[in-house]
């Protein structure tokens, strides 16, 4: 896995170098985009509300317990923004598109078809990997806001309506507005740029180097995901580190 | 037919020593030869003696062990000669783009590179589909052609280009007789209209004779001969003359 990251890195920076050719594949991109969007906005509001609810049931109790039942909000709306919607939304787009992304340029490269783009003078950078990096770089922050302010919601519904916590859903929201920061916000939103471009260079680089048949692109399509995973993760220990100051 | 104004002259190709190994199985064991400007060239040969693979190279999709490639003198190895020349590759497998529609498969040189307003792009795809014989078929997916049709697809995918080199890979080899004349006659007009150089790999013996000006006879990574159609026809070698005069009815009264 890590023999590959400076083929990556190459990859990463040749798609920088591509980017001033970006507005002529708008059209591209829009696709890429709603795809992405289509495939993964439903998964991402049932996720983002039981993830919000959970952490509300587990710390909610105890909280209460020893009179500190203001700080539920705070604690979802926090962990929510910081940690686990952007790296739960990494995580299911990694699944969802890495995925994706993998087996489409994978079987684009066993069948010849990007051999046939290089013969048309079509750089496959260009045509294949830069819409599917802009699409997903814009689409996962914006994933990351709206599982947000559902995991929240998820929270709230869960804090009102357990009978053990027992915090109405005004409370909840003045004390998550009270701790959450408007920089707690762009602090997620930020790590899911960051993670959306570790899943499109993972994904488009493992399929751009698939070899062998229909076994070859499954095998690429598995690497892509766990390797965005175990990337991701990393990443956010590193990111989590930079950002706290 | 309007024409460029100024047609784009037609280009030579030089292979010289070329080799190339996969997994230390040589297949190109050290080629030479040279495909003049607008030359018909057909390479024939048996089953994996290294066609394609040949082929490959001369386009620039794999890079030789050792040897060179030269179009108009310039290496194919250098990065800009690829967007200097008009060149153009027909797959043996078609290799078309399976997301695509067949008339965007068609179009996409003439639509990525900003060659043409897109009406007057539907209106060549339409014009070469036709050519091909598969007039109408613009809206339909690769995956409901038949492979014969796909081969055709890719012809006229690559006659768009309006190629200056044009490289066919087994054009005809899953076509019935009446297309596979379609075709050859494709490979002359494009010679005709813009004196295209084109490199033919067929075991196809009757479009080999049809269009060729010379041909190559390739066994095991090497080359047996070069030579016009005649000459070719009445070489000695018994390698040659088998592979020319392979007759299916003779070869199973022989055995019976
Ligand atoms: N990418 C590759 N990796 C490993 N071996 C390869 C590769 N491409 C071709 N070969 C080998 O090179 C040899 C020649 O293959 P090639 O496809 O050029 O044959 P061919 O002359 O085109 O045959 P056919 O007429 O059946 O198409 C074969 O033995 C094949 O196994
Ligand atoms: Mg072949």
């Amino acid at each position: 896995m890590f023999e590959n990251v400076g083929e990556m890195v190459v990859l990463f920076w040749r798609t920088l170098l591509a980017l001033p050719v970006a507005w002529r594949r708008r059209q591209k991109v829009f696709d890429q985009f709603f795809e992405i969007g289509n495939a993964s906005l439903l998964m991402v509001c049932i996720l983002s509300f039981f993830i919000g609810g959970v952490i509300a049931l587990q710390t909610g109790p105890v909280l209460v317990e020893r009179g500190l039942a203001s700080a539920v909000g705070g604690l979802v709306g926090i962990s929510m923004c910081r940690e686990l919607a952007p790296v739960m939304m990494s995580i299911l787009i990694a699944g969802r598109i890495g995925s994706a992304m993998a087996a489409e340029i994978g079987s684009m490269r066993v069948y010849q078809e990007i051999d046939a783009l290089r013969t048309m003078n079509i750089n496959p950078i260009y045509y294949l990997v830069l819409p599917r990096m802009i699409a997903i770089a814009i689409a996962l922050p914006l994933l990351v806001v709206f599982s947000i302010l559902v995991g929240w919601l998820g929270g709230a519904v869960v804090a009102a309506n357990n009978n053990r916590i027992d915090i109405g859903f005004q409370a909840f929201f003045v004390n998550l507005r009270e701790v959450v920061q408007i920089k707690d916000v762009a602090n997620g939103v930020f790590k899911g740029f960051c993670f959306a471009l570790v899943i499109g260079v993972v994904s488009c680089h493992q399929g751009l180097v698939t070899i062998g048949g229909p076994r070859g692109i499954g095998r690429s399509v598995t690497k892509a995901v766990v390797n965005s995973i175990v990337l991701i993760v990393i990443l956010d220990y590193i990111l989590t580190r930079l950002l706290l100051k | 037919m309007n024409e460029p104004a100024s047609n784009p002259p037609a280009v030579g190709v030089e292979v010289r020593g070329l080799r190339k190994s996969f997994n230390g199985q040589e297949v190109l064991k050290g080629l030479d030869f040279e495909v003049k400007p607008g030359e018909v060239f057909v390479i024939m040969g048996p089953s994996g003696s290294g066609k394609s693979v040949l082929l490959k190279h001369i386009i620039g999709l794999e890079k030789p062990d050792a040897g060179e490639i030269l179009i108009e003198g310039e290496s194919v190895a250098s990065p800009d000669v690829m967007s200097r020349y008009r060149m153009a590759m027909v797959f043996q497998s078609g290799a078309l783009f399976n997301s695509l529609t067949v008339g965007e498969n068609v179009g996409l040189y003439l639509t990525e590179h900003r060659l043409n307003p897109p009406d007057e792009i539907a209106r060549i795809v339409s014009e070469k589909l036709d050519e091909v014989g598969l007039k109408g078929t613009e809206d339909k997916m690769p995956a409901e052609l038949s492979g014969g049709m796909k081969k055709r697809v890719a012809i006229a995918r690559a006659l768009v280009i309006e190629p200056q080199l044009i490289l066919y890979d087994e054009p005809t080899s899953e076509l019935d007789p009446l297309s596979a004349v379609v075709i050859g006659e494709e490979i002359l007009k494009l010679k005709r209209r813009i004196q295209a150089t084109s490199l033919v790999v067929s075991h196809d013996r009757d479009l080999a004779f049809g269009v060729a000006d010379r041909i190559a006879v390739i066994n095991e990574g090497r080359i047996l001969t070069v030579g016009s159609p005649d000459e070719v026809r009445r070489h000695p070698d018994p390698l040659i003359q088998k592979f020319l005069h392979a007759d299916f009815k003779a070869h199973i009264k022989s055995n019976v």
